[in-house]
């Protein structure tokens, strides 16, 4: 799976987090995702969680801090699953 | 100097109505919400009826934000949150303020947190994916949780408190929050409660051997106070909230005036002289009507109407003669009385909120609601107050005070008055 595959999967993960849908039409993989998408930094884990499931892998709680700017999430996600692969 | 406490707004989630003027509309014309429950049946309960709100999610998709509503689960905190969020607008007031509102508080009151929520969390964490819970679970089986959602919505700043006191909560919330109003510590409290009885709750009053069951073909006719064949309460689950303002605040933006409270008490038996974990004891009963009656500085020969507590246990026979001996009142005497119980059962926790809603209506539109399902009244409570007293259709009479009270288990009290504001 290529970054940019990721990327459109991840839009619709993050969906349910974000208030406005809209914010979504434009994300790139500098897009923060608390200061740019407004998401409620409590609700990264249910994001993780999420990931874990759509993805089948497992992100430690070290990856897990990385993730707070799509182009990370990208990263830990390709890496999770190059390692389970 | 204490303030004038005066009610501007009402919201209402029942069995027989899921707003304020369906709900009006079904107390008016004896309607039930009472219905049979097919899971009951396979999970081999006495009792196999229930009160429920024909609640959807999708009805809060208004209410709350989209992201808040993903996620949440529990039912007693959605009932909390529309019933509190529809008394807010019907009190003229818009739902997003920019700003903290610290002149207005709430107090809210449930008898247990979402237990499916909780069942959700303990069947996860002994499955060893504990992980899996995610972010919005704490935040749902905490007691305060419905407070936590209404008070966040509204941005409250002031008191925001999450009351127990099993089957006399909601009164004890309003009375709470017009104490706080009455004595200058807010302006302006949003109060009620909510209570969603799931299977488990609901199966541990069937063991008790307190709930209706001979009317399980007949849902409409199982809650039935004040019957000769009254045979205990039908479960029922909801939520009632009224807006409680300073008088001087209330004018000041022009708010509608439903009513006046003017005075309660909230005492316990201290399960003391016939007072008992499960049953109130009428020295305390009395006296909580009593004071609640001091406190709104009125007669007893004052009160137009009674909204009991009355279950449709062995216990109405022993609230009608509380009532009566705190009243000095009886035979022709004696004021109505009427129990929304026989129409949506016996909301817990919600039931003091869902009933003073009622109570409040009854005072704005001048009529007493029927009682129904008392085609047999118990013949010692008709030697006491009389059958007139009992109404089984609804009556259009001027009434300007109202007495309102709720017991429960712990031998709690709460009696509320209320009149119209002149």
């Amino acid at each position: 799976m290529d970054r940019k595959t990721i990327l459109s999967e991840l839009k619709k993960v993050l969906a349910p987090y974000t208030e406005n849908k809209e914010l979504l039409n434009g994300i790139t993989e500098e897009t923060d995702l608390i200061k740019d998408l407004k998401i409620n930094s409590a609700n990264l884990v249910d994001i993780i969680i999420d990931a874990e499931s759509a993805y089948n892998i497992e992100i430690d709680f070290d990856s897990a801090e990385k993730m707070y700017l799509v182009g990370n999430c990208i990263d830990v996600i390709m890496d999770k699953m190059n390692q389970s692969a | 100097m204490s303030k004038r406490v005066v009610i501007t707004g009402l919201g209402v989630v029942a069995p027989n109505g899921m707003n304020v003027p369906d709900f009006l509309h079904s107390i008016k014309n004896g309607i039930s919400g009472i219905k049979y429950v097919p899971q009951f049946e396979e999970l081999k309960f006495n009792c196999q009826v229930c009160g429920m709100p024909q609640f959807e999610w999708e009805q809060l998709r208004n209410y709350i934000t989209e992201t808040s509503l993903y996620g949440l689960k529990g039912k007693g905190i959605a009932f909390g949150i529309k019933a509190a969020l529809d008394a807010w607008m019907d009190a003229g007031n818009p739902i997003v303020s920019e700003e903290t509102l610290y002149e207005t508080g709430c107090v809210f009151g449930s008898s247990v947190a979402d237990t499916d929520v909780i069942k959700n969390a303990i069947t996860r964490v002994d499955a060893k994916e504990s992980k899996k819970l995610g972010s919005r679970v704490v935040e749902q089986i905490m007691n305060s949780g419905v407070t936590a959602y209404i008070s966040g919505r509204l941005g409250l700043g002031n008191k925001i408190v999450s009351n127990s006191s099993a089957c006399a909560t909601g009164t004890q919330a309003i009375l709470m929050g017009y104490e706080y109003i009455k004595y200058g510590m807010a302006k302006r409290m949003v109060v009620g409660s909510s209570e969603y009885v799931d299977s488990y709750v609901f199966g541990a009053f069937d063991s008790m051997r307190v709930l209706s069951r001979k009317f399980n073909d007949q849902p409409e006719k199982a809650s039935r106070p004040m019957s000769i064949s009254a045979g205990g309460f039908v479960p029922g689950s909801g939520a009632g909230a009224l807006i409680l303002e300073d008088l001087d605040f209330a004018l000041a933006r022009g708010a509608k005036i439903y009513g006046e409270v003017l005075g309660g008490s909230n005492n316990s038996g201290g399960q003391r002289s016939g007072g008992t974990m499960t049953a109130p004891g009428a020295v305390g009963v009395v006296k909580c009507i009593n004071d609640a009656i001091t406190e709104a500085n009125i007669r007893a020969d004052d009160i137009d109407l009674i909204s009991g507590h009355l279950t449709a246990t062995i216990a109405d026979k022993q609230e009608i003669q509380n009532w009566s001996d705190a009243l000095g009142r009886r035979g022709e005497d004696f004021p109505m009385v009427n129990s929304l119980k026989s129409m949506i059962g016996h909301c817990l926790s919600a039931a003091g909120s869902i009933e003073m809603v009622a109570a409040v209506l009854q005072l704005e539109h001048q009529f007493v609601h029927p009682n129904i399902n008392i085609e047999d009244p118990n013949p010692e409570i008709i030697d006491l107050i009389t059958a007139n007293n009992l109404p089984t259709t609804m009556v259009n009479k001027e009434i300007n005070v109202l007495a309102k009270a709720n017991f429960g288990f712990g031998d709690v009290n709460t009696c509320l008055i209320i009149s119209k504001y002149k």
